[in-house]
């Protein structure tokens, strides 16, 4: 009922939102914000993909579903990493501002 | 429009508007709340595909742990004052929602080049969605079964790395950082 | 053999001299060793040369020698060589004989022996020693000359040069030794370089003599051109080459080729044998030891000039014949020879010193010589060339021991006289009698004491020759100069051997050593005896009891000699009136003489004239040393040398540096540093552009990543 490029196209909108997040988002909490809605949008694909495999050949492709499941898990496991870290730059540096984590800058 | 594409559209909307407002929040509380509705959205748009373990998967995992996460390390780095002051965007933002225009474009660009985009999602037959096949190939070693036992090695490893970087040391030797 | 004794010749005092210079400089006995080795070998191969030189056939036409190709010129080679005949034959034998008898005379001269003076300096005549005798009375007495072996290598140098000159066979290797003898008696007369006077001598006699070498090198070189060689057997015995030349005019004075050439070596020889007016040096020569004046104005350097003019004498007298008129070059030799006879004969009337007498006597002989072969007496003057060789270094040797017998009695009296002065001396006959007699055999040979001396027989010869030739002027005035010689010869004689010790040095001098006195006596026995190889045939009474052998073999060397005509009394009688009449006066006229000299008061102003010699110094120097010290300190110097010279050179410095500076300033500063510079400072310049994309911010880095991957992408779907 639903054209398959529909779901790719907000798959696109709510990646580019996300990338959009990520590189503007002064916050680095606002920055994972963003790479959370990027690794959904990816989901997003992911499922129209095996739903339309499904739809083209008999047999569903099971690797779609686990794609998906890892990619679940390792958003999981890279939240919390990512929070963990700010928490201590937090702590280190009494911000959360991504512009003042600075020491890289040559 | 059937009915279904209604639906879609009203689904993806609020996705899309929640997400855009997550992102351009100025206070990270509203921008965790709004973040919880996209991720809502965006199970409802899995359940429109049919991946309804997904679905579930995704609010339990995504808005039960991980957006409640955001909200604890917000809540743990939140400056007293001024962040109501403080812009939620950084100065080049038009730079980059330009970089993110243009990468839309080229994926969007990208999906109608290809001419079978345009099939159209039906409705799959009931027994499409075989989770039990699912769990025996995590579980078979000739299929996922080595990335399933990584992944969970991975989990470990981030368990333990959390808590590493997160828990409060006790200052050692009178101010070292 | 002979050829190859007569190349050895020079070799042997040559090898003295370098190995005494480099080796035994400090060693007295070992130098004079050396030294005499050198001339006694060298007299050993001259006898061997003379005696094979006597007894060879036609010595004048084939002379014996061999020559070396040396200097390659063009097809040919310039061949240099050696060869004697009868002229170099007799030339040897004196020469040879005096070089050994002056070494062995400056052994004991020079005090071998004595102590070392307690403030003698090299440089400086050594001025006594203290000794103590057996009492314990401290006598000042003669000290050894601190130069020693500097002088018996020079000495040596001096004695290879002559024997260069004298064995060989073209004109240029005698011009080396001519030379190499003008730097000895530069050394030589300059030996006590101590004194300013002796180094002031020195540079006289040398740049006199070598005005006279230009003209000489002048001479050589025409010759080389016309002839293509300077060899004597090519030119100077070559009758065809001799009547081209005289033949061919010269552009100079309408001279022949031969009378030009001729012309200019014969300055040379004025040169060398001090004849006016370049005499000057001659005189002022006496500052060297004694047995350097001997050497010199005797034995070697003079004589060497006369026997030049004897060599070239085919060359001036080329297409002349006796009784013809004399060609322009012999009679401005004549002119030169017999005027410088009579002119330095009058100077010796009024000198004081006993070396400057012998100093004239020398130039007034040496003019006879000349004056001698201008006439064309060729024999006579080179048999007077022989004995007054042989007389003249038994006078200043002797002369050289008289002034050590003086100085002894200086030290002894420690008056403060001067030793060389004659009017200090007197009666030294008692005190030195050995000198005394040799001194006067010498004396009587010089003024021409009749039949016992051999200057006698050289000295009639010349006038013989003169009156006989019909050149009466040249006959007058050697007359005349052969009576004041015997004058001044008397007078020295009597003034410093007879009669009484002037002074307290008188009284204590002492006869020299044995050493000093037996070289003495032996020439002695020369000045008495060589005359008697000479006697001509014609000479009444003795005449043809002794061949004249000199007459015959030095005659042999010119083609129209031996004038056997008839010896007119008149030249005898006058050379037997004018010796023993001078002999006489100077005898009389001296020997009551005290402390003033009685010509003074006879000739008035003249003595003044004749004691400064004429003043000819004095010209000199007004005419051409002021005006050379002028062009050098004034002209050459400021002028040139400093301001144009210098200026042209700090010109050029200004100008590098200048160039230097804008080179710098326009180039390498603004272009080559910039160049570097510039790529230095673009480079910070991009790196701190660039810089600005290292910003620390992670999104900024995710931002470039997204859109390089676009860019990728849209590549790879493009492309």
């Amino acid at each position: 009922m639903i054209p398959m490029s529909w779901y790719l196209v907000i798959a696109a909108a709510l990646f580019c939102v996300g990338l959009f997040g990520v590189l503007s988002r002064r916050n680095a909490v606002g920055i994972l914000i963003g790479v959370e809605l990027m690794l959904n949008a990816v989901n997003i694909n992911l499922l129209t993909f095996w739903h339309y495999y499904i739809q083209v050949n008999a047999e569903p492709p099971l690797n779609a579903l686990v794609f998906t499941a890892i990619v679940f898990i390792v958003a999981a496991a890279e939240t919390a990493i990512g929070l963990a870290l700010i928490i201590n730059a937090y702590r280190q540096r009494s911000t959360v501002i991504a512009n003042d984590l600075n020491l890289l800058k040559g | 429009m059937t009915p279904m594409q209604i639906t879609f559209i009203l689904i993806a909307a609020v996705t899309l508007v929640s997400a855009v407002m997550a992102v351009t929040a100025r206070r990270m509380m509203h921008a965790a709340l709004w973040l919880i509705a996209t991720l809502m959205g965006v199970a409802m748009l899995f359940a429109t595909l049919q991946a309804s373990f997904f679905a579930v998967v995704q609010v339990m995992v995504y808005v039960g742990a991980i957006a409640i996460l955001i909200l604890f390390a917000i809540m743990l780095t939140r400056r007293s004052t001024l962040e109501s002051d403080q812009a939620s965007l950084g100065s080049g933002w038009i730079i980059n929602a330009l970089a993110a225009v243009g990468v839309f474009a080229a994926l969007v660009t990208a999906v109608w080049a290809w001419p079978a985009a345009e099939t159209v999602l039906t409705e799959l037959p009931k027994d499409a969605e075989q989770l039990g096949l699912l769990g025996q190939i995590i579980a078979d070693p000739n299929g996922f079964a080595v990335p399933f036992e990584v992944s969970s090695v991975l989990l470990v490893a981030v368990l333990v790395g959390a808590i590493y970087l997160a828990v409060e040391r006790k200052p050692q030797r009178g101010g070292r950082q | 053999m002979t050829g190859t004794l007569l190349w050895l010749l020079p070799l042997f005092p040559l090898v003295a001299f370098v190995l005494i210079l480099l080796f035994t400089y400090k060693q007295h006995a070992l130098s004079h060793t050396l030294a005499l080795i050198g001339a006694g070998l060298a007299w050993l191969g001259s006898m061997v040369v003379f005696y094979q030189a006597v007894i060879a056939p036609h010595l004048a036409e084939s002379p014996i020698g061999s020559s070396i190709n040396w200097l390659p010129t063009g097809e040919t080679f310039f061949q240099i060589g050696v060869q004697v005949d009868p002229l170099s034959a007799v030339t040897l034998f004196f020469v040879a004989w005096t070089i050994l008898m002056i070494f062995i005379y400056s052994i004991g001269y020079h005090n071998f022996g004595a102590k070392r003076g307690v403030d003698d300096q090299p440089g400086l005549p050594p001025h006594g020693a203290l000794v103590k005798d057996k009492n314990g009375h401290k006598h000042h007495v003669a000290s050894v000359e601190p130069m020693y072996a500097r002088f018996f290598a020079l000495i040596s140098l001096f004695a290879a040069a002559m024997y260069l000159l004298v064995v060989s066979n073209n004109l240029l290797t005698l011009y080396v030794g001519w030379e190499i003898m003008g730097l000895c008696s530069y050394l030589l007369i300059g030996f006590w370089y101590g004194k300013p006077s002796a180094r002031d001598a020195a540079l006289k006699a040398f740049l006199t003599t070598r005005v006279g070498d230009v003209f000489m090198l002048l001479g050589l070189a025409a010759l080389y051109t016309l002839t293509g060689s300077l060899n004597y057997q090519a030119i100077l015995s070559n009758p065809f080459i001799l009547e081209q030349l005289a033949a061919t005019t010269s552009p100079v004075l309408g001279l022949s080729w031969a009378g030009l050439i001729g012309l200019l070596l014969f300055i040379g020889v004025v040169g060398k044998s001090a004849q006016f007016p370049l005499h000057i040096w001659l005189p002022d020569a006496m500052e060297g030891p004694t047995p350097v004046s001997a050497m010199i104005h005797a034995a070697t350097m003079v004589s060497a000039g006369v026997y030049l003019a004897a060599r070239f004498f085919p060359l001036v007298s080329a297409g002349w014949e006796p009784g013809l008129p004399l060609t322009p070059t012999m009679t401005i030799m004549a002119a030169i020879g017999a005027g410088t006879a009579l002119f330095a004969a009058t100077i010796a009337l009024a000198q004081n010193d006993i070396k400057r007498v012998l100093a004239y006597s020398t130039i007034s002989q040496l003019g006879y010589m000349i004056a001698a072969l201008g006439i064309g007496a060729y024999a006579a003057a080179v048999f007077h060339l022989v004995t007054h060789a042989f007389f003249k270094a038994l006078l200043f040797l002797g002369s050289g021991s008289v002034i050590h017998g003086m100085e002894h009695g200086v030290m002894h009296t420690g008056e403060h006289i001067d030793p060389q002065d004659m009017w200090q001396m007197g009666g030294l006959r008692k005190k030195m009698p050995a000198t005394f007699w040799t001194f006067l055999a010498g004396g009587l040979a010089l003024s021409g004491f009749p039949l016992l001396t051999a200057g006698f027989w050289s000295k009639d010869e010349i006038l013989s020759g003169a009156f006989g030739g019909g050149q009466l002027a040249v006959f007058i005035v050697l007359a005349l100069a052969a009576l004041l010689t015997a004058f001044y010869t008397m007078r020295q004689i009597t003034l410093t051997f007879l009669g009484q010790p002037r002074t307290h040095a008188a009284e204590h001098a002492h006869e020299s050593k044995p050493v000093m006195t037996i070289p003495l006596m032996i020439l002695s026995l020369f000045a008495i005896g060589a005359g008697w190889a000479g006697i001509p045939e014609a000479f009444p009474g003795l005449g043809g009891l002794i061949p004249n052998w000199f007459g015959g073999f030095v005659g042999s060397m010119v083609h129209f000699e031996h004038h056997a005509e008839a010896h007119s009394l008149v030249p005898l009688f006058t050379s037997l009136g004018v010796s023993l009449g001078g002999l006489l006066l100077g005898w009389l006229v001296y020997r009551r003489a005290g402390a003033v000299d009685p010509l003074e008061k006879a000739l008035g102003p003249v003595h003044t004239l004749l004691k400064n010699k004429y003043w000819v110094d004095e010209v000199y120097a007004f005419l051409f040393i002021r005006p050379a010290r002028w062009l050098a300190d004034v002209f050459v110097s400021q002028w040139i040398d400093r301001r144009i010279l210098d200026g042209i050179l700090h010109g050029i410095g200004r100008l590098g540096l200048w160039l230097g500076k804008l080179v710098r300033q326009g180039f390498d500063t603004p272009v080559v540093n910039g160049a570097g510079d510039g790529l230095a400072n673009g480079t910070r310049s991009l790196g701190a552009v660039l810089r600005g994309l290292q910003t620390g911010r992670v999104q900024d880095y995710m931002l470039l990543a997204i859109l390089l991957a676009v860019v990728a992408g849209v590549l790879v779907i493009v492309l």
